[in-house]
């Protein structure tokens, strides 16, 4: 499944990199992006696990950057 | 200031008060004022938290973050350097250059902030083509629903002047539609009953009632936003090196920085204050920002530059493909030519033109394919088919017809052999179809039909120049090489099956220069192993094609071939201002920082207090990062075509 997040107040483009490496390293991600410029979130996961890897991911962004909020819908 | 973030506009207000607390201390500082007023031996307790005040109130965010990172195991970042270059200050003792770094670093911080969204803003602004509502008719009333409710196969009205919101068919009504926010194409298209309308364009003169052809999710502005929206995510080669090169740059900074600070005041009982200031000075200088942020920012900028002119590039990979393309192929129909074949000539025998003319016509009025249709254009008038009698078709021959009690022959010359009709031979050589007309056993002429060359055509492959194109085309040989003549197209391979289009590209790419890329320009339709199989795929007038749309990797949404030669311009000018802030952010950060070294090294011994070049570093650093920004949304604006 793939979803796509908006984020409020990324404000650093290495922070964008350092949350999408740290959350492309998680089980089960096939594939993230994190766009300082779009200000967006897309995490590709498995299905079964999405909601598990979401909530993970989100604890990763805020502690890479702890200004910033993903939108979860 | 009401496009600041919450969050900006509270930066500007911290900058300001405490610029405003801190721009009296730094004037008694470096004026005379300071010597009459014996600055420099003003107490401990009195100045620290004289400074320490403005300093806080500009950097505590950065001060927290730092600590935060460095809890989670993250140190090097920006934050960081700012951190240990501000605080080393303080503790050096140089106070004010500690409030100016930090006060000039949240400058930059905002400055790049509010440039990123403005081009964030400009970029989502071209795509403004969302449209918000359908007025949908449902049990004879007209409601105003999202489009998102609409099923295919309802029935919905487009006043004027609103946004076609699914893609339709008109079913009563006519008028134009504006199709620039799609195509970039100033002038309108008129449209009538049973023409389609494609989702995103502006309903221009008349309402019109149409019938929905597909759900919003599939409709043409679904699609478009959807991959405009992630063009931004795919990244450019030079982007992942840039992020990378910051992982060991920061790092390697620190340590040379250490070592500076270090190395000549141990071993060698230089003076540590000097040493460390010089230190410091170099974290400040080395920051990254600058091309951190200007590289994606330049990319972002292209990809909406280019779409402004209907041009949709799937990401910023293909930007640097694109920038590298020195072979270009194009599959003829429908890209170079228009794929609608026009009647070109009539050279009647025994009769008048328009006779002719009106025999060929009649006699193909049952058929739909293309020639047929052409032929019914070319006669302009209404056939009345209660004239025409036992239409018999003949595969890969012509049609056999009773018209008006003659007995009508249409077809090829295999079709005139056959009944005996003897061809008199033309003295024109004849480039596209022929089709041979005999009336009663005699031969009565002839008509060309041909496909048409587009008008930018030409200017297409001369803007292109000096890159190498090719034309691959399913076409007889001579009808493929006339128009790579007019064209001055270098190279033509004609008579191609869909199946041998993708080998010749095989071979294409195994002859091109090395660490070029190769374009395949196609119209979409059968296409699309090919699109995959070059390095850039680019698809035509792909308005309403959903195929070339998913295959390619960058689609023109009007079906003019210029397009190609514009995105090309479009990636190159991209690609150069992304090569022109790195350069310049390296040299300038390098030229300083080497400087900085050798003022050090020239100047033995003791260094006054004060007098050191700490903040002009830091204004060189936000200089730089403001105007590799200022530089990056030059992208944005798309380069004029050439003639």
């Amino acid at each position: 499944m793939k979803k796509t997040f908006v984020m409020e107040d990324l404000d650093c483009a290495h922070c964008a990199a350092k949350m999408e490496e740290a959350i492309r390293k998680l089980e089960g991600v096939n594939s993230v992006t994190v766009s300082y410029i779009a200000q967006k979130f897309v995490l590709d996961a498995e299905d079964a696990r999405f909601d598990e890897i979401l909530k993970e991911a989100v604890k990763i962004c805020r502690k890479v950057e702890p200004d910033c909020r993903i939108i979860v819908k | 200031m009401k496009h600041l973030t919450r969050k900006q506009r509270k930066l500007f207000y911290r900058i300001l008060v405490a610029g405003v607390i801190f721009l009296p201390l730094f004037l008694i500082g470096h004026t005379p004022m300071g010597e009459l007023w014996h600055f420099h031996d003003w107490p401990l307790y009195v100045t620290l938290p004289l400074f320490s005040v403005p300093y806080l109130i500009a950097g505590y965010d950065v001060l927290r973050k730092a600590v935060l990172n460095i809890f989670h195991g993250r140190i090097f970042d920006e934050n960081f350097l700012m951190c240990i270059a501000t605080v080393g200050a303080f503790f050096a003792g140089a106070y004010a250059e500690a409030g100016e770094v930090m006060l000039l670093y949240q400058v930059g911080e905002l400055l790049q902030g509010i440039a990123v969204g403005k081009s964030r803003r400009s970029v989502t602004a071209l795509m403004d083509i969302r449209p918000d509502y359908a007025n949908v008719e449902r049990d004879g009333a007209l409601l105003q629903v999202s489009p998102e409710e609409v099923e295919p196969g309802e029935i919905i009205v487009i006043k004027p002047g609103e946004k076609v919101p699914l893609d339709c068919v008109i079913l009563s009504g006519k008028t134009n539609v504006d199709t620039a926010t799609l195509t970039g194409e100033a002038m309108p298209r008129d449209l009538a009953e049973g023409d389609e309308m494609v989702s995103g364009c502006v309903n221009m003169s008349g309402m019109v009632k149409c019938r929905t052809t597909k759900p919003y999710g599939e409709s043409t502005v679904a699609k478009i936003l959807e991959l405009v929206e992630n063009a931004s995510f795919a990244k450019a080669k030079s982007e992942n090196f840039i992020t990378r090169f910051a992982k060991y740059y920061t790092p390697a900074v620190v340590i040379i920085a250490l070592l500076l600070g270090a190395v000549p005041p141990v071993f060698f009982g230089e003076d540590v204050y000097k040493w460390v200031m010089l230190a410091l000075t170099c974290l400040v200088v080395s920051c990254p920002c600058a091309l951190v942020i200007s590289v994606p920012l330049t990319f972002f900028g292209g990809i909406g530059g280019a779409a402004k002119r209907g041009i949709l590039i799937k990401g910023a990979n293909h930007i640097e493909e694109l920038a590298r393309v020195e072979t270009v192929v194009f599959d003829k129909t429908g890209t170079l030519t228009s794929g609608t074949f026009t009647v070109t000539v009539i050279h009647p025998d025994s009769m008048t033109e328009e006779e002719l003319s009106y025999l060929a016509a009649a006699a193909e009025c049952y058929s739909d394919h293309p020639i047929s249709r052409s032929l019914a254009q070319a006669y302009k008038k209404e056939i009345d088919r209660t004239k025409v009698f036992s239409v018999k078709e003949l595969p890969g021959k012509g049609v056999h017809a009773d018209i008006d009690g003659l007995d009508v022959l249409v077809g090829n010359r295999a079709l005139m052999e056959e009944f005996g009709v003897a061809v008199t031979e033309c003295h024109h050589h004849h480039l596209g179809t022929v089709v041979h007309v005999g009336v009663n056993g005699c031969y009565a002429g002839h008509v060309e039909i041909n496909d048409q060359v587009k008008p930018d055509a030409e200017r297409t492959i001369r803007a292109l120049k000096p890159r190498k194109t090719v034309i691959l085309t399913g076409d007889r040989e001579s009808v493929g090489k006339e128009v790579a003549a007019r064209l001055q197209v270098d190279e033509v391979h004609c008579g191609l099956l869909p199946a041998e289009k993708v080998e010749k590209v095989e071979a294409l790419l195994a002859e091109k220069p090395k660490g070029s890329a190769l374009a395949f320009v196609g119209d979409g339709i059968n296409d699309a192993p090919v699109l995959s199989r070059a390095d850039v795929g680019i698809a035509m007038g792909a308005l309403g094609s959903d195929a070339a749309i998913e295959a390619a990797d960058v689609v023109l949404m009007d079906d003019k071939p210029l397009g190609v030669a514009t995105a090309i311009r479009c990636a190159k000018k991209t690609k150069r201002i992304v090569w022109q802030n790195v350069i310049f952010s390296l040299t300038v950060k390098v030229g300083v920082l080497i400087f900085e070294i050798a003022t050090a090294f020239a100047a033995h011994g003791h260094m006054e207090q004060g007098h050191n070049h700490m903040g002009l570093a830091a204004f060189a650093d936000v200089g730089v990062l403001v105007l590799a920004v200022l530089n990056a949304t030059r992208a944005l604006r798309v380069p004029k075509d050439p003639k």
